[in-house]
């Protein structure tokens, strides 16, 4: 998932999947991982933290590509992502 | 998903029990030190060994929450404090993490100087307008025209034009981004700790509740939809041309890049010289 779809390469076998954690609680709903997530996987969520502000949400569940935008931009150290190797995926590569 | 244990790469250099920070909502400060995280990662600089020196500012508490030898300095100070680490521990590596008003405005002769001597210093800038902490005042670096608490009819002084007044004064390494500008940040936060001598980074950042709030600006996020919208990279350009005007558009990059003995080097080689086996230099206590 999240690689461009340029045109007529053979589809990959995809080696990582992308996860992301959310820290609710130091969330201060400044928006910037929801802008800027490259495939645009966040959303506000409608609850709020124990500080009032809404956090952030994944929207699509295996959208995250695991690129760790969000928490490069996150001012607030709440939310991050990671690449999981998906077993059998690199021995599998034609 | 419970399976994978994964910490926040930014974790291991915060303070975390000093978390949640001060910062307000959409403040550009707390974006920079993921960077900085980031590029402490990549620098593979051993951590006991990098001390960060702070002044004081919404920007100065960065050393209170960095999880490293760090010092929270006077206001101004930030720059002679990492002058004396750094000559007393050559084998350390000294970032000054500070604001604009504090390096720029008081702190501004000692800027110039040491990179007149090229001390061998990292110094990162985070440059907001404004004086944010004491209430919004006009800073060096407000632009022309915007206001400010003291300038309720918008700043009529020309601001500081900071990489060029860096290398004008002799960094060897000057570079500005903005805090939308995440990856370069951490690029160059990467270069600036590995290069010996008076390195330079300016990063615009927003700050929602003092100079923007009475610019009518919107929010953080609304300034760094601006920074993407009028940025233009320029790596190399001339730093004469780096001027900044209310909401215009800014040139951002590397430009400055370049090799000059250091203040300790030059002392070493000068002394050295005249003293012959005489001098001992400085060694680690
Ligand atoms: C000697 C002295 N003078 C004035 C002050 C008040 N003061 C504290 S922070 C500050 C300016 C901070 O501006 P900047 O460095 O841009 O930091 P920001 O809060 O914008 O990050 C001033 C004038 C002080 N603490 N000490
Ligand atoms: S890791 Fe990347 S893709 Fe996943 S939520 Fe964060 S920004 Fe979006
Ligand atoms: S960037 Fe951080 S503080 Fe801002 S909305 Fe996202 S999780 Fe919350
Ligand atoms: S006053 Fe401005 S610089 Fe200070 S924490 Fe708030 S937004 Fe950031
Ligand atoms: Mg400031």
């Amino acid at each position: 998932m999240g690689t461009n779809a340029t045109v007529a390469k053979p589809p990959k076998a995809a080696k990582f999947r992308g996860e992301v954690f959310i820290n609710n609680d130091r969330c201060k709903g400044c928006g910037f991982c929801i802008e800027f997530c490259p495939p645009k996987v966040l959303v506000t969520s409608e609850k709020y933290n124990r500080h009032g502000y809404h956090p952030p949400a994944l929207a699509n569940e295996t959208g995250c590509t695991g690129c760790d935008l969000c928490g490069l931009y996150c001012p607030d150290f709440a939310i991050y992502g990671i690449r999981v190797p998906i077993e059998g995926a690199v021995a599998q590569r034609a | 998903m419970g399976m994978t244990t994964a910490v926040n790469p930014v974790e291991p250099l915060l303070r975390s029990e000093r978390m949640p920070h001060l910062w307000c909502p959409g403040c550009g400060i707390g974006t920079t030190v993921n960077c900085f995280a980031r590029a402490l990662e990549r620098s593979k600089l051993p951590l006991d060994k990098v001390a960060v020196v702070s002044g004081i500012g919404c920007t100065g508490r960065v050393a209170g929450y960095i999880n490293l030898d760090s010092f929270h300095t006077t206001h101004g100070r930030a720059i002679p404090f990492a002058t004396g680490l750094k000559l007393a521990n050559p084998d350390l590596t000294v970032a000054v993490y500070s604001g604009d008003g504090d390096l720029i405005s008081i702190g501004g002769n000692h800027f110039i100087h040491a990179a007149r001597r090229n001390v061998d210093i990292k110094v990162i800038c985070v440059n907001n307008f404004i004086y944010g902490m004491t209430g919004g005042q006009v800073a060096p670096t407000t632009p022309l025209g915007a206001v400010a608490t003291t300038a309720p009819y918008g700043s009529f002084e020309r601001p500081f034009n900071l990489p060029f007044l860096a290398e004008s004064s002799g960094a060897v390494y000057v570079a500005r981004w903005t805090a939308y500008h995440v990856q370069h940040i951490a690029h160059s936060m990467t270069e600036a700790l590995r290069k010996k001598g008076f390195s330079f980074i300016e990063i615009l950042a927003p700050c929602p509740t003092l100079y923007q709030r009475r610019n009518k600006l919107g929010d953080g996020l609304d300034t760094m939809r601006y920074y993407k919208e009028r940025s233009v990279i320029k790596n190399g350009a001339s730093t004469r041309d780096l001027d900044l005007d209310f909401q215009g558009e800014i040139t951002v990059g590397k430009f400055v890049d370049v090799e000059r003995p250091t203040l300790q080097e030059t002392m070493d080689r000068l002394y050295r010289q005249r003293l012959e086996d005489r001098y001992f230099g400085w060694r680690q206590p």
